[in-house]
């Protein structure tokens, strides 16, 4: 078996882990490894060839593989050593990871610490339970895109797509600029589950049918998909009598949310958040595990590229300094808590230490549209921060930096509240 | 044309248990099957269970057939390296009316020769089952009722059979028989003609339509649909044996078990259909799966379902499982009604067809070179750590693994592929490797399957089938 000693290892180099790596290495930590199962870095943003990233990280629009490069390149000028077509098969005690790598066989990664960064995957239509054939031409959003922007085959010619999150929008512009024919995307929700600025660029500009509040209700076909119902819902996503429509379609993509890839995590009995479906952290990124730390999708599913290169940087900062004996000590801990209006808050908890000068930031989600409103962070009975917004949106992530000297209580709640309208 | 001693019409489990029972004798066999891949259709969509035949009708063939068949299993199982484990099912009964059942089953089980079929009180039953509605009233234990995997089942029945001398045509469709002199002389397929010297029906759902073109239709072969679930193997609700719900007229009823792999498996209905290519599920069918788990286990989950499937078994008008001879087709062997028992019966119901054989005339003589084992494709995540590092510096493609859920290399597909009866679709890797059938669905490794199977077969990956032809994945290349 091949041996791999390092201070900090990330698992996963897609946006989340190159961060992670570079911010270990400035950080101080001498010798930081990544680990990626593919033949090359980058993760899922080498297949997302749109523009539309790094508007707020590196104020300037890139495409995804553009995105990619610029860390691809930082982590290369950091020297921080990279494992490609490499997978890890376990997290064992005492900070090891078991791998299959392609070039050494089976490798063994010792570590000061480590930093999972696995990203997420897609739901699909066995979790969604869509009833009806089982045909071909049923794709997760992403497996399609990975087949017609890394292996140049197209997947389909009249396609229906379940899902209004960011990728099955992304891919209705793809599939129509590739000749095909996008028939509808089909959102059972009464709005919009992705980014608005990707309704107006990837559908309104393609004149592409958005059916709010509606949803696939019987797959038909028997080798290939034929086409598909669709029915309006209610009030309780119950599809309504009398709404059924067919679509003529080969093929239909789904687009119905994301999952963090935790099987590593949870199998090394890391402790996990029900609603982010992620392991549960502090403000450092630290998981239940002390030297293990998590940041990007695999910790909760975020909208922007950006929002996860900055979340990583502090899980790399903190695993460089947890590898280096440098860890602050934690003198009382905080629960994070999702208040009114907020679905959930990541990290959940707080770690409360000697610097009482410094900030968490806090990242989380409202559980609705909404309008004007008001974020308000409350501990101990007191605001100890608040903010005013125009509007917010599930699909839309949210974040509030709260001072550590400011918490007073054992729980920091967050929590929005629409706001009158002054005129 | 082509000649043979023996031709089976189907490859699925029935077809393929014959071929390998005849292959342990000197004789030129043959299996022709419509579809691409063997074990396509009953065989691969049922309740995946070895079942002891308690609860058959006393007497009957198929009471014969299941009782002897279930013993089998354990060396059958390990000559052919198919997962398989006598977890033992339960019986429980909620209301005082199927408590006052009870006694009649166990009578059953003794008339059907089950002696081990034992009372359980409700304590005992929540013991073994802490997840069952606590409102049971007692139950039986019914200790031999196993586990399989049935697709390996049914590939290593037929790899087994091919490599003692089995021809199989697969994606060839019986078109016609002539009958002259009280024999069928020419049996026609889309691939041709070929001369047998005994036929054998093993056609399953398509039964009646092989038997009709010898002039026997005096019965019809209907669908009795079956929709499942099968939920993530992390569920938290989950039970360790087979849990049955009281058998009614009609149905076994809806059960939930552990899968060999570790998925929880809730269903079937029982459906009946008149088309035979209706595998689709519905928004009823699984709803009433759902409800009637839920009142033995009511805390089943199933918002953990990572797939949903229907399956059709052949349901025999008049009823009852047949193994039929005709004094005026001489030649032809005509094995039908084989329904939900029919996995378990597959094992018995190759020696009984063989035995027919003989005594309708065909003549037996060993084959010394039969060899019965029949090596399985060497799976990573069964390895020990040892195990795992010398295969991958044998073989470099175990080191590349592409389907992550169920920790698949490009070793095993590769290897799935190219065995003695390939892999040559999608579905067909799937059944064999569980590649794609995690709780991702292929979702992560589907697009790297494709690659695989278009340069393993030297295809482009337009010509790559989900499963059957016409299920492309690929409509062409981007401009």
């Amino acid at each position: 078996m091949f041996h791999v000693q390092c201070d900090v290892a990330v698992v996963g180099g897609g946006p989340a882990g190159l961060s992670a790596a570079v911010a270990a290495k400035k950080q101080g930590a001498q010798r930081v490894c990544i680990i990626e199962r593919d033949k090359s870095l980058g993760g899922i943003l080498q297949q997302c060839i749109h523009a539309g990233f790094g508007m707020t990280y590196f104020r300037q629009e890139l495409t995804g593989p553009e995105y990619a490069a610029r860390f691809i390149t930082l982590a290369r000028e950091q020297e921080v050593s990279v494992l490609t077509d490499t997978m890890v098969l376990r997290l064992e005690e005492d900070k090891r990871l078991i791998c299959a790598s392609g070039e050494h066989g089976l490798t063994e990664v010792c570590a000061g610490s480590i930093v999972l960064s696995m990203g997420c995957r897609e739901r699909t239509r066995g979790s969604i339970r869509i009833p009806g054939t089982r045909p071909a031409g049923i794709y997760t959003a992403g497996a399609a895109q990975r087949l017609m922007n890394c292996q140049n085959k197209t997947v389909g010619r009249r396609v229906v797509i379940l899902g209004s999150g960011d990728i099955g929008m992304i891919m209705a512009r793809r599939m129509t600029l590739e000749g095909a024919q996008v028939c509808a995307v089909v959102e059972i929700m009464p709005y919009l589950a992705g980014l608005t600025r990707n309704r107006v660029q990837c559908l309104d500009d393609f004149d592409i049918p958005l059916l709010l509040a509606h949803t696939v209700t019987k797959i038909v076909g028997r080798e290939r998909v034929e086409g598909v119902w669709v029915q309006r819902v209610d009030e309780k996503r119950a599809p309504v009598e009398g709404t059924e429509h067919f679509f003529e379609c080969d093929t239909l993509l789904l687009s119905v949310g994301l999952i963090p890839e935790n099987e590593l995590t949870a199998a090394a009995g890391i402790e996990m958040a029900p609603i982010t479906n992620g392991p549960v952290v502090n403000q450092h990124m630290q998981t239940s595990n002390p030297g293990v730390f998590a940041c990007g999708n695999v910790l909760h599913v975020n909208d922007l590229v950006d929002h996860v290169s900055a979340e990583s940087e502090i899980a790399g900062r903190a695993a460089a300094r947890y590898a280096l004996g440098t860890f602050g000590k934690t003198l009382r801990e905080a629960a994070c808590e999702a208040g009114k209006g907020v679905r959930y808050v990541c990290p959940q908890r707080l770690c409360i230490g000697e610097d009482l000068e410094e900030t968490a930031m806090l990242y989380f989600r409202v559980g609705a549209p909404m309008g004007a409103g008001e974020i308000k962070v409350e501990s101990g009975g007191h605001v100890v921060a608040s903010r005013r917004i125009s509007r917010a949106n599930p699909g839309e992530m949210e974040k509030m930096a709260v001072r550590l000297g400011d918490v007073a209580g054992d729980t920091v709640t967050v929590s929005v509240e629409p706001r009158e309208e002054k005129q | 044309m082509q000649k043979t001693d023996v031709l089976i019409v189907g490859a699925g489990v029935v077809g393929c248990a014959i071929a390998r029972e005849l292959s342990k004798y000197q004789l030129r066999v043959m299996v022709v099957d419509k579809n691409e891949d063997v074990g396509g259709d009953a065989s691969k969509s049922n309740s995946a269970i070895i079942h002891t035949g308690y609860d058959a009708a006393p007497g009957t063939l198929e009471s014969q057939l299941v009782v002897a068949a279930n013993p089998m299993y354990d060396r059958l199982t390990q000559d052919l390296e198919v997962p398989f484990k006598r977890v033992g099912a339960i019986l429980p009964a909620f209301t005082q009316e199927q408590f006052e059942t009870l006694f009649a089953w166990k009578e059953k089980a003794f008339h059907n020769r089950v002696y081990d079929v034992e009372y359980l009180t409700a304590e005992e039953l929540l013991q073994m089952e802490p997840n069952l509605n606590p409102e049971v009233r007692g139950g039986l234990y019914i200790p031999r009722e196993g586990i399989i995997d049935p697709f390996l089942l049914v590939v290593a029945l037929a790899e087994n059979a091919q490599q003692n001398g089995v021809d199989f045509l697969l994606g060839t469709k019986v078109t016609g028989m002539k009958v002259r002199q009280e024999r069928v002389t020419r049996v026609e397929t889309t691939h041709g003609e070929i001369e047998a010297a005994f036929v054998v029906n093993a056609a399953g759902l398509y039964n009646d339509e092989i038997a009709g073109m010898v002039g026997k239709a005096d019965y019809y072969v209907s669908p009795r649909k079956g929709q499942f679930f099968v939920l993530d193997r992390k569920t938290a609700c989950r039970v360790n044996h087979i849990v049955l719900p009281i058998p009614t007229k009609t149905t076994k009823g809806k059960l939930m078990c552990p899968t060999i792999h570790g998925n929880m498996l809730v269903g079937p209905t029982a459906e009946d259909l008149s088309d035979k290519l209706d595998k689709s599920t519905d928004e009823a069918g699984l709803n009433s799966v759902e409800a009637d788990v839920r009142a033995m286990i009511p805390g089943v989950r199933i918002q953990d379902a990572i797939t949903q499937y229907a399956g059709l078994r052949p349901q025999r008008n008049p009823e009852g499982l047949r193994v039929d001879r005709y004094d005026d087709v001489k030649n032809f062997l005509n094995l039908s009604g084989v329904r939900s028992t029919g996995l378990t019966a597959s094992a018995a119901l190759g020696k009984y067809a063989v035995q027919c054989l003989q005594e309708m005339g065909l003549e037996l003589k060993c084959d010394p070179q039969f060899d019965p084992r029949r090596k399985a494709i060497p799976l990573l995540r069964d390895m020990t750590q040892e195990e795992q590092d010398q295969i991958m510096q044998r073989e470099p493609l175990y080191r590349r693994v592409i389907c992550r859920c169920e920790v698949i290399t490009e070793g095993e597909i590769v290897a799935a592929i190219h065995r003695p009866i390939p892999a040559r679709s999608m579905d067909a890797v799937k059944r064999r490797l569980r590649v794609g059938m995690g709780r991702c669905q292929g979702g992560f490794c589907g697009p790297r399957v494709i690659e695989i199977m278009a340069r393993e077969l030297g295809v482009p990956a337009e010509e790559i089938q989900k499963n059957e032809k016409g299920s492309y994945m690929i409509t062409g290349r981007v401009r």
